[in-house]
Order: C-alpha cells, then sequence, then structure tokens
C-alpha cells in the first residue's frame, strides 16, 4: 500500500467516526431544542432547575437527568413477548438510523500540504438510492417493536407506522427522482458541486443559486412532508398516538431499550435535516460564493465567517442576557451569574468574530495552509446552520400542528401527494428534455 | 340541542398550505415576543413564588373554636355521615361542660379519602367545621402524616384567611386574542 492509499484510508475511518458522533451529539442538543423551543412557543419557561452544583446550563443538564434515569430503571420483558426480535428492534432501529449519514459531504475536498481530504465518509455510485434504500428499513424497526411485544396497542401502532411509511415512501422517492433527472445523477458529491453554480434557465443566468428548492419546488415541498411522515414526526405521529394507542409500538419497552427508541427517533430528524439541505439547499455550498471562488480569495472567506460568528454570538448572549434577571432572586443553591456567564460567552464569541471580520477587511494577510482550512470550515459551519433550522423547523411543527386523522393521512398520502409528485416528474422530464 | 356539522374542506384548503403557514406564524410570533420580553411571561416560579388564592377558595379544613379554645364541635356525626368519602373519623366522649353533652376525643380527617366536596361544611349545624384554610398542595412523604388530627386541624384561631388577597399580577398581553392597543 502507497502512502497515498494509506492516508485515504484514514481519512475514511476518521469521517466514518466523525459522521457517527454527530449525529449521535445532536441527540441531547435536540431534546434540549425541543424542550425549550415549545417553552417559548407557549409562552413557558422550560426546564431550569436540573443542575450539577448550581449549574444549569439553559436547562442542558436536564438531559443528562433523564438519561440517568432511564438507565437506572428496570428493563422489563413482557412473559410472552417473541425474544429475539423484541430485542432487536430498539437496536435495528438506532443502526439504521446512523446510515444515511455516510454519504453526505460536509465540505468540498480540499488540498493541504499535497494530500487531498474528503469530507465524506463513503461516496458511493449510488449515493441517493442509497440513502432512500437505509432509511426505509428503518420501517423494520417499529414492526418489529410491534409484533415482538405481543400487545395489541403496540400492533396497532406498528401496523399504522407501516401503512404511513408505504404511502408515504413513494412521493419521497418521486420527489427525488425529479431531482435526480434535474442533475443528471445520483452521486451525492456530484449533486452538491452542482448545486454551486448559478441557476440558469433557457440560456439565461438567474440571480439565483442552483438549488433544488428552486429547481423543484414542489418536490422541495413533497420531500418535506414525506420527511416529517417518515420520521413519524408529529402531525404524522399515528403510530405513536397517545390518545388511541396509549405510546403505540413502543408501548411494552422500557430502561435503555425504551431509550434507543427514543433517541433514534432524534438521530433520525437530524438525519432527515442532513438530507434536505444536502439535495435541496446547497448542502455544504454557501449562496453566491462558490468553492473555487472561496479558495483564491480567503479574506472574503474569513469575513464571512466573521460575520456570522458575529450575528450568532451576539443574538445568543443578547437572548440569554434577557433571560438572565428572570431568575436572579429565585431557586436557593443555584449560581446566579451562571446565565450572564454564558451570555458574555456568546459576546465573546461575537468579539473572536469582529476580530476576524476586521484583520480580514484591513490586514488580509495568509499562510498558503489557511485558505482551504477557511473554505472547509465556512462550508461545515454553512451545513451546520441549514440543518439547524429544519431542526428548528421539526420543532416548530410540531408544536404548532396537531395530529392528522389516520383518513386524513391516508387520503393526503394517496390522493394529494402521490398525483402531485407524479406531476411533477411529468413536468420536470419535459422541461429537461426541452432544456436539451 | 344544536347540530354542529363539520366544516368541510375545501378548495386550496385541500393543499393545507396556507393554513399551515398561518399556524405557524402564530406559533413564531409567540416565541419571538418570549425570547425577546421574557419577562412577560404569564409564568409562576411556584414553589418560590405562589400566588394568593381568593377568599372563596375551598382549601383544607380547620376546626373552630369556642371562646374558651374548646372545639365547637359536638361529636353530633353529622359531617362523618354526610360525607360521602367516609373520611372523617370522629371518637366522641361525654363533655366536661354540664351544658354540653358530647364533644369529639378524636376527630380525624384522612386526607387521602377526602374528595373535597364541602359536604361536611354544609351538614354542620353549629359551624364548627370549615374550609377555608389557604392550603391546596397537600403533599407529604408518609401516609399516616396524611390524616388529619384533631389538635392540628385547631391550630387556627377562628380569624378569617386571606385578608392580604391581592389579583393575580396583570399579564401584559404583547399578542394572541388578549392583545390590547
Amino acid at each position: 500500500m502507497t502512502n497515498t492509499q494509506l492516508f485515504t484510508l484514514g481519512n475514511i475511518a476518521v469521517m466514518v467516526v466523525i459522521m457517527w458522533i454527530i449525529p449521535l451529539s445532536f441527540i441531547p442538543f435536540f431534546i434540549w431544542l425541543e424542550r425549550k423551543g415549545s417553552a417559548v412557543i407557549q409562552d413557558r419557561v422550560g426546564p431550569d432547575r436540573t443542575n450539577i452544583l448550581g449549574f444549569r446550563m439553559l436547562g442542558y443538564i436536564q438531559n443528562f437527568a433523564d438519561t440517568l434515569k432511564l438507565f437506572l430503571k428496570e428493563s422489563i420483558t413482557p412473559e410472552k413477548a417473541t425474544g429475539f426480535y423484541y430485542f432487536l428492534a430498539p437496536f435495528w432501529s438506532m443502526t439504521v438510523a446512523l446510515l444515511p449519514l455516510l454519504v453526505i459531504p460536509l465540505a468540498a475536498p480540499i488540498t493541504l500540504f499535497g494530500q487531498t481530504i474528503r469530507f465524506q465518509a463513503a461516496n458511493f455510485n449510488v449515493g441517493v438510492l442509497y440513502i432512500i434504500a437505509v432509511s426505509s428499513l428503518g420501517v423494520f424497526a417499529v414492526v418489529l417493536a410491534g409484533w415482538a411485544s405481543n400487545n395489541k396497542f403496540s400492533l396497532l401502532g406498528g401496523l399504522r407506522a407501516t401503512a404511513q411509511m408505504v404511502s408515504y415512501e413513494l412521493s419521497m422517492a418521486l420527489s427525488l427522482t425529479g431531482l435526480l433527472m434535474v442533475y443528471q445523477g445520483v452521486k451525492v458529491d456530484r449533486i452538491v458541486e452542482t448545486q454551486g453554480q448559478m441557476l440558469s434557465f433557457a440560456g439565461h443566468t438567474l440571480p439565483l443559486p442552483n438549488w433544488g428548492v428552486f429547481l423543484q419546488p414542489v418536490g422541495f415541498l413533497l420531500f418535506l412532508v414525506a420527511g416529517f411522515a417518515e420520521t413519524n414526526r408529529n402531525p404524522f405521529d399515528l403510530a405513536e398516538g397517545e390518545n388511541e394507542l396509549v405510546a403505540g409500538y413502543h408501548l411494552e419497552y422500557s430502561s435503555v431499550k425504551f431509550a434507543l427508541f427514543f433517541m433514534a427517533e432524534y438521530v433520525n430528524m437530524a438525519v432527515v435535516a442532513f438530507v434536505i439541505s444536502t439535495l435541496f439547499l446547497g448542502g455544504y455550498q454557501v449562496p453566491f460564493a462558490s468553492t473555487e471562488f472561496l479558495n483564491q480569495n480567503p479574506r472574503p472567506t474569513l469575513s464571512i465567517l466573521g460575520a456570522a460568528a458575529l450575528l450568532g454570538g451576539s443574538l445568543f448572549g443578547f437572548f440569554v442576557y434577557r433571560r438572565a434577571d428572570l431568575q436572579k432572586d429565585q431557586f436557593a443553591g443555584m449560581k446566579k451569574w451562571e446565565p450572564y456567564l454564558i451570555s458574555a460567552a456568546g459576546a465573546g464569541l461575537a468579539f473572536v468574530g469582529l476580530s476576524a471580520l476586521g484583520y480580514a477587511l484591513f490586514n488580509g494577510s495568509f499562510l498558503s495552509w489557511m485558505p482551504p482550512l477557511l473554505t472547509a470550515l465556512l462550508q461545515v459551519a454553512c451545513l451546520l446552520t441549514k440543518v439547524l433550522f429544519f431542526c428548528w423547523l421539526y420543532v416548530w411543527v410540531r408544536w404548532t400542528l396537531p395530529r392528522f386523522r389516520y383518513d386524513q393521512l391516508m387520503g393526503m398520502g394517496w390522493k394529494l401527494m402521490l398525483p402531485l409528485a407524479l406531476l411533477n416528474l411529468l413536468v420536470t422530464g419535459v422541461l429537461v428534455l426541452i432544456q436539451k | 340541542m344544536r347540530l354542529v356539522e363539520r366544516p368541510e374542506i375545501r378548495g386550496t384548503q385541500k393543499f393545507y398550505v396556507l393554513q399551515v403557514l398561518q399556524g405557524l406564524w402564530v406559533t413564531l410570533r409567540h416565541a419571538a415576543a418570549n425570547l425577546l420580553y421574557p419577562r412577560r411571561m404569564p409564568v409562576v416560579y411556584f414553589p418560590e413564588e405562589k400566588k394568593s388564592l381568593p377568599p372563596t377558595t375551598r382549601g383544607r379544613h380547620r376546626l373552630m373554636k369556642r371562646e374558651d379554645g374548646a372545639p365547637r364541635c359536638t361529636a353530633c356525626m353529622l359531617c362523618a355521615t354526610a360525607c360521602p368519602a367516609e373520611c372523617i373519623h370522629i371518637l366522641a366522649a361525654e363533655s366536661p361542660d354540664s351544658n354540653i353533652e358530647k364533644y369529639p376525643a378524636k376527630f380525624d380527617i384522612d386526607m387521602l379519602r377526602c374528595v373535597f366536596c364541602g359536604y361536611c361544611v354544609d351538614a354542620c349545624p353549629l359551624d364548627a367545621i370549615r374550609m377555608d384554610v389557604p392550603e391546596v398542595t397537600l403533599a407529604d412523604f408518609t401516609r399516616p402524616s396524611l390524616v388529619y388530627h384533631k389538635e392540628y386541624l385547631m391550630k387556627h384561631d377562628n380569624k378569617d384567611f386571606v385578608p392580604d388577597y391581592n389579583p393575580p399580577r396583570p399579564v401584559k398581553w404583547t399578542h394572541g386574542p388578549h392583545a390590547r392597543p
């Protein structure tokens, strides 16, 4: 094996690990976002009492308490459960949920000291098809859990989930097919590269990036809705409809097994957020700035990074500061200065961003290895921003919309989304042919 | 009887898009207002901060006293008879006062059974039992400690409660159906 091959192997190994760490670290963040987001939407405060030595970290500590509780609980197995499948289901759901992220590129490949570093764990030729195939394996966990628990409510939950997946998987795949026709390929990295260009239609270049959301607006909407259905999220969470099915398919699961289901749901959401951002919102591409441009001009790259840090840090610090004096006189034993410290950290980030901005604008000398690193950093930050937006969208929609009725769900899947997806496919095909 | 017809989903409503966006706009307004003005949230930090209860609150029981400090109760058992939850247990004894026939040697109220219906108060001919102690969070760690005895029920004097009642702090609605210009 040559040195380059070894380096590539190491690169892939590191990326695989990173692509497992990212969704796993998304879980506590996502749960925190859900709690605080729902609180803020419903005029509440949200978790802010759980603490370690008086430190509350804006309620983030609540996650650790909950996880500890779940792991220490008694693990109950129903007497008539089908042993092997009963235990397989939660592990299956978690394992499968972690797989699709492997083909998502975090940034464009960069060349550093003569070596090419790729930010994609696996560059399959089947790219998008792999995502669809693996993400639809997740339903087996739900079906297995529903059937193997030997409980009527679980079984009904599992059946509902199956029917829902069958109905919505069709529109999901069809809405992606339009995208694949537009980009003429299924390799994820190629699709993202193409999205870095400008949108051109009938010979005219439009002032819009070549993103899937502009080329396939209907497909984007359909994929978004199907993504919600695919992850069993709120308007479509009939598989765990509390008022009808107690808890649905995971009714008979307790302790770590339940925790796995619970966490797999959040991993699934993070995965769908990554997939939507990658396929429809340009992935790591910064709008109006292609990878070559960023690589050749480090000053704008650093300026954008600095401005983003300035904006994010100051907004975060501001919101934390507004909230800090709310609990100033309350809660014995809590560190009252902690919110101020966190808001100061936000201000510190803003200051770092400001100095980066100043450096880029007024001095702007860079060593040779800095531009590619800056580009990669900016692109990862850009992708994560898009993903965070979709995470918030998940929370936002959940605390806005009520659950669909079952007949409405089926009617929408078969009578609205499927015809729309087919129509979208037809129109896209005609337009693509005309373009040629 | 009025028959309410289920409104039919028709026209562009079938696509749900506009309606969903309207709903999202409402919740986004709430989120933004609460992030910018957290003080205006109608929130009470409960154990540290308590809402004062209105004077008509039906709270925990208490036993009223005579002028000499003896219970007003004559152990007539009307409250125990009226009680649908059978939570009042009275042991009658001969009263030392020759004008009064009996007094309750024991007067236990099992708060784990009480349903706060107030029938005992209505039944009492002497106004000896009232349910006006402004305590509504009656929680404890053991079962015996939730059976209240005569001494505990008589620890208050005969004065009325909640003289310092003030209505809940007004909520300034910046948005939503209660918003005022």
